[in-house]
């Protein structure tokens, strides 16, 4: 198992940049995930590390040794990818095997190895079929199977259960899982779903425009976003934004005035300055449906969405859309007029020009993870 | 294209004009052919005769014997098979490399080459003979099946080029990175893992090459003049000696010509249909 | 466990990757080396060589030609009647040619793109012609275009084609439908195997759309095929028209220029030149003007097309 440093690393096409300065240091036995909307670069970067893209400039090191000369073959690393890439004419074990058969591994060992990992992944009764002779599922787990027998320094993963339907999805999420506590690799997972990212990073690299957003632990990155980008893509549903201006009410409290005059009360912001052009975010599960207009503002109720055990409601708040997630059952109706109210020590400010967070004034110092 | 909706009697005219139309063709490309078997088997002394029958009143084989045992076919039919498949092997390796590298790779180069490729499917081939011949003679590749092998070669591999690249495009990239993180280099990975993946292609390739080196006429005339180098067009000519132009011994040589060409054809085209689409599905 | 790294002797400061991108740059140049080699040897080097002689006196029965004549063959070209005719004869054997092998081929193609009972023989005979050897359908052809030992002269006049039994090949009007029908039968195959690839690389759910959206199998046809085929359609045309006007087998074969030239196309009469009369340099510079009417031709044909896409979009 090994460490992975990236360095200044710099990735264009002729004339295009795709990567501006990418710096990350991954410990070893970490599970990484890189996750951002499509042609943020994490592929590219994810592609960079195995050697199948060349790097413009920067280092990346593997265990210490920087690998930029290294063919993909020399780097001692495993990949999974989207489409499996399985060989279609040989069977599951010599799929399996074949990166050991190159290395001329006498075959008893190739075949240990491939029974244990076979076991492990469920695959045993599957060994002498074709691979399309397999369900998608199955197919994903001979594609993480070939990977693992390799007992490589590292694992990447290009965006591995995209092709899956959403159930399968959900399990292999777990098994991925379970397989890397039992395993201890050091592993970098590419995704666009934020609930992959969310349930299995160790630390989530969120990437937007070939740059690094923010580095965090899925709580971190969730609790305290780095910019509205990351608020905005991170959590399900989506956090809420509204425009407004900053105001310092006495020495202790502050306000957001929104468009339509209303005052948001939140925590004063530390680096914040009177009339500032700011955005609020606030996550649906921090907004609550209040009894009257003493503590809330009012809203018209658009659309309600039972789901069980949770209810989102959209409403109209100074002539923008606002979710709310609530566990109580609705007693209103659509077109109808309700009072919500916002959750002072919960909400975000960010500076609309720069898209920054503010952080509150009496949040320790130090704590951004991220550019 | 569906077909809801339509009555019976529609589905009767349709299915059978279908069926007619195909009929039409397959006699419009098959009629030729059996022509060319009637005049074989026809003797001699009838052939003119008797011209215009569908079949003549008497069948002989003699022109097949006369041509398997007392003319040089034989051998000119040997030189075509060693010309025809060693062009369409050699063709087929060089057009793979060169169809994998404009399928995998982007280079600035391969504009230019592809162009070139492109200007030299346009000129009457009947110009360079001379400026070939001038180049080969010193080289002794003259009145030779290597000489002949090596011009073909080069006729070939811009289109056969063409088919390879279609059928590599069917192939997924990931296939050969995933060898690539296992351990092999990419060369490796071409050959144990993307080649064989491409069998019809190859096949196709080589069926197109031989077909089109085994019936070449001008070069095989032009650049070769002894006896044991001919092929068997030339061979084909020379039936048609200065005193009678023995028709049905040279429709007797051309059917035995015939066979390996058609039989070989018959057996890749499937391929080729099959892979063109391949490659246009992937775009 | 780490394989070794050649890193170890260069200096920290390094920047990307460089002796691999060397490596990623002529890596693609190895592979496609065999194939130049062979093209600039063979083809292209002679090429130039055969453009030169335009410019030459060069006379094989001649020993002393070989100098130089300026443009003294273009000169003669202008004024060459038998030129100017196998150059409206080209044009006559190019699009006469090209129109039934096209439009026959894509109506074999569309028969073919469906599935009924001995397909994969019918597929399997029907492109045999393109297997045969051309200069032997040519003869073929020629046996059965006479009179004498050929059926089709007979046909011809009891369809009320012609008033009684002849050889098309010696009369000086009919000559050119000869070469032009045997080489339909040798092309068809090239335009079936080619469009019927296209036609099956259509997605059948954009058929099932327009039939439940109520389209006829006319409209379907106008709305969806011909679009998806337009690209094949247009590459396939081009390459053909140039491939048949370079294609002098079959008229040599048949009829060799005759009757009275009246089936000499510029390609055959090359071959003439060069081979009858062994004048290398006027056959030259016939070929070369040949070269770059085709040449005009090809990148108009290119040109039209970028206009078109670019229309589209």
């Amino acid at each position: 198992m090994a460490s992975i440093q990236i360095a200044n690393a710099r990735k264009s096409y002729g004339a295009v940049d795709v990567l501006h300065g990418i710096d990350l240091d991954i410990s070893d036995g970490e599970f990484i995930v890189l996750v951002g909307p499509s042609g943020c670069g994490k592929s590219t970067l994810l592609r960079m590390i195995a050697g199948l893209e060349d790097i413009t400039s920067g280092d990346i090191s593997i265990a210490g040794n920087v690998v930029n000369e290294l063919q993909p073959k020399d780097r001692d690393i495993a990949m999974v990818f989207q489409s499996y890439a399985l060989y279609p004419h040989m069977s599951v074990a010599e799929n399996m095997s074949y990166a050991l058969t190159l290395r001329k591994t006498p075959r008893e060992k190739i075949a240990d190895a491939i029974s244990g990992v076979a076991e492990i992944l469920g695959l045993t009764a599957l060994l002498e079929r074709r691979p399309k002779a397999l369900s998608g599922g199955q197919r994903q787990r001979v594609a993480m199977g070939r990977a693992i027998v390799r007992k490589p320094q590292a694992f990447l993963f290009d965006e591995p259960l995209s092709n899956l339907d959403a159930r399968l999805r959900e399990q292999m999420r777990t098994e991925i899982r379970k397989l890397h506590r039992r395993l201890g690799a050091t592993s970098v997972y590419v995704t666009h779903d934020q609930i992959e990212a969310m349930t299995m990073a160790d630390r989530i690299v969120a990437m937007h425009d070939g740059i690094i957003q923010q580095v965090g632990s899925p709580v971190e990155i969730y609790d305290r976003p780095a910019n509205i980008f990351v608020a905005s893509f991170i959590g399900s549903p989506a956090m809420n934004f509204l425009e407004g201006s900053y105001e310092q009410v006495g020495e202790n409290s502050a306000g957001i005035r929104l468009t339509d005059g209303a005052l948001v009360p939140v925590l004063p912001a530390r680096d914040a300055q009177n009339n500032q052009a700011v955005t609020l975010g606030a996550r649906p599960e921090h907004i609550t449906i209040v009894s009257d207009g003493k503590n809330g503002l009012p809203a018209k109720v658009e659309l309600i969405e039972p789901m069980g055990l949770s209810t989102l409601v959209h409403v109209t708040l100074a002539g923008k859309p606002i979710k709310i997630f609530t566990m109580d059952r609705p007693d209103y109706a659509v077109d109808s007029f309700i009072h919500i109210a916002f959750d002072m020590a919960k909400v975000h400010v960010f500076d609309s020009a720069s898209e920054k967070r503010l952080p509150p004034a009496s949040e320790p110092h130090g704590d951004h993870a991220g550019q | 294209m569906t077909l809801t909706g339509q009555t019976s009697t529609r589905k009767w005219l349709y299915w059978g004009s279908h069926y007619l139309m195909i009929a039409a063709f397959v006699i419009f490309a098959l009629f030729p052919l059996y022509w060319l078997l009637k005049v074989s088997v026809t003797p001699n002394d009838i052939l003119y005769t008797e011209g215009v029958r569908m079949w003549p009143s008497r069948t002989t084989w003699e022109n097949y014997t006369f041509v398997l045992t007392q003319s040089n076919f034989p051998h000119y039919f040997l030189n075509s098979v060693i010309v025809a498949g060693t062009t369409a092997i050699v063709t087929t390796l060089v057009a793979a490399l060169t169809g994998y590298a404009f399928s995998r790779f982007a280079f600035r180069g391969k504009v230019i080459i592809v162009a070139l490729m492109l200007i030299t499917q346009m000129f009457p081939l009947v110009m360079l003979i001379a400026p070939i011949f001038k180049i080969l003679a010193p080289l002794g590749l003259t009145d030779s099946l290597t000489g002949l092998i090596i011009v073909y070669t080069a006729f070939n591999v811009p289109f056969a080029t063409f088919l390879m690249q279609s059928f590599f495009d069917g192939i997924p990239k990931d296939l050969e990175e995933a060898a690539m993180i296992d351990g092999n280099t990419r060369f490796e990975a071409f050959r144990a893992i993307i080649l064989p993946l491409t069998l019809p292609g190859v096949a196709a390739t080589l069926g197109f090459v031989f077909t089109a080196a085994w019936s070449e006429l001008l070069f095989a005339l032009m650049l070769v003049s002894s006896e044991s180098a001919s092929t068997f067009p030339v061979g084909l000519l020379s039936f048609v000696s200065k005193f009678s132009v023995d028709f049905g011994q040279m429709m007797a040589a051309g059917v035995l010509a015939l066979i390996p060409a058609c039989l070989f054809f018959l057996l890749i085209q499937r391929y080729l249909v099959q892979g063109l689409t391949a490659g246009a599905v992937k775009g | 466990m780490t394989t070794v790294t050649q890193t170890g002797k260069l200096p920290v400061e390094r920047r990307g990757g460089f002796s691999r991108k060397i490596s990623g740059i002529i890596e693609p140049y190895l592979y496609v080396s065999p194939a130049l080699v062979l093209i600039i040897a063979v083809m292209l080097m002679p090429l130039i060589l055969g453009l030169s002689y335009t410019f030459r006196d060069i006379r094989i029965l001649n020993p002393f030609s070989g100098g130089f004549v300026g443009t003294a063959h273009f000169e003669a070209l202008i004024s060459d009647q038998a030129f100017l005719g196998a150059l409206a004869n080209t044009a006559w054997w190019t699009f006469g040619s090209l129109l039934f092998q096209f439009s026959l081929g894509l109506i074999l193609a569309l028969l073919l793109n469906r599935q009924f009972l001995g397909r994969r023989l019918v597929q399997a005979l029907v492109f045999l012609p393109w297997a045969v050897p051309t200069f032997l359908s040519g003869l073929n052809w020629a046996w059965m275009f006479n009179p004498v030992v050929g059926p089709l002269p007979h046909w011809m006049t009891s369809l009320g084609l012609m008033a009684e039994p002849f050889n098309i090949l010696s009369d000086p009007d009919l000559a050119m439908w000869g070469p032009i029908i045997a080489n339909i039968w040798f092309g068809i195959p090239f335009f079936a195997i080619t469009m019927l690839a296209a036609l099956q690389s259509i997605p059948k759910e954009l058929y099932e759309a327009a039939s439940i959206d109520g389209a006829t199998t006319r409209q379907q046809f106008i709305s969806i095929t011909l679009p998806f085929l337009a690209p094949t359609i247009a590459i396939t045309l081009m390459l053909r028209t140039i491939w048949i006007a370079n294609f002098a087998d079959l008229i040599v074969v048949m009829t060799n220029g005759g009757p009275a030239d009246s089936t000499q196309i510029v390609a055959s009469y090359i071959f003439t030149q060069a081979f009858r009369r062994l004048d290398f340099g006027y056959a030259s510079a016939i070929a070369a003007v040949l070269l770059v009417l085709l040449l005009a031709y090809a990148l108009s044909v290119i040109a039209l097309r970028r206009a078109m896409t670019h229309a589209d979009s």
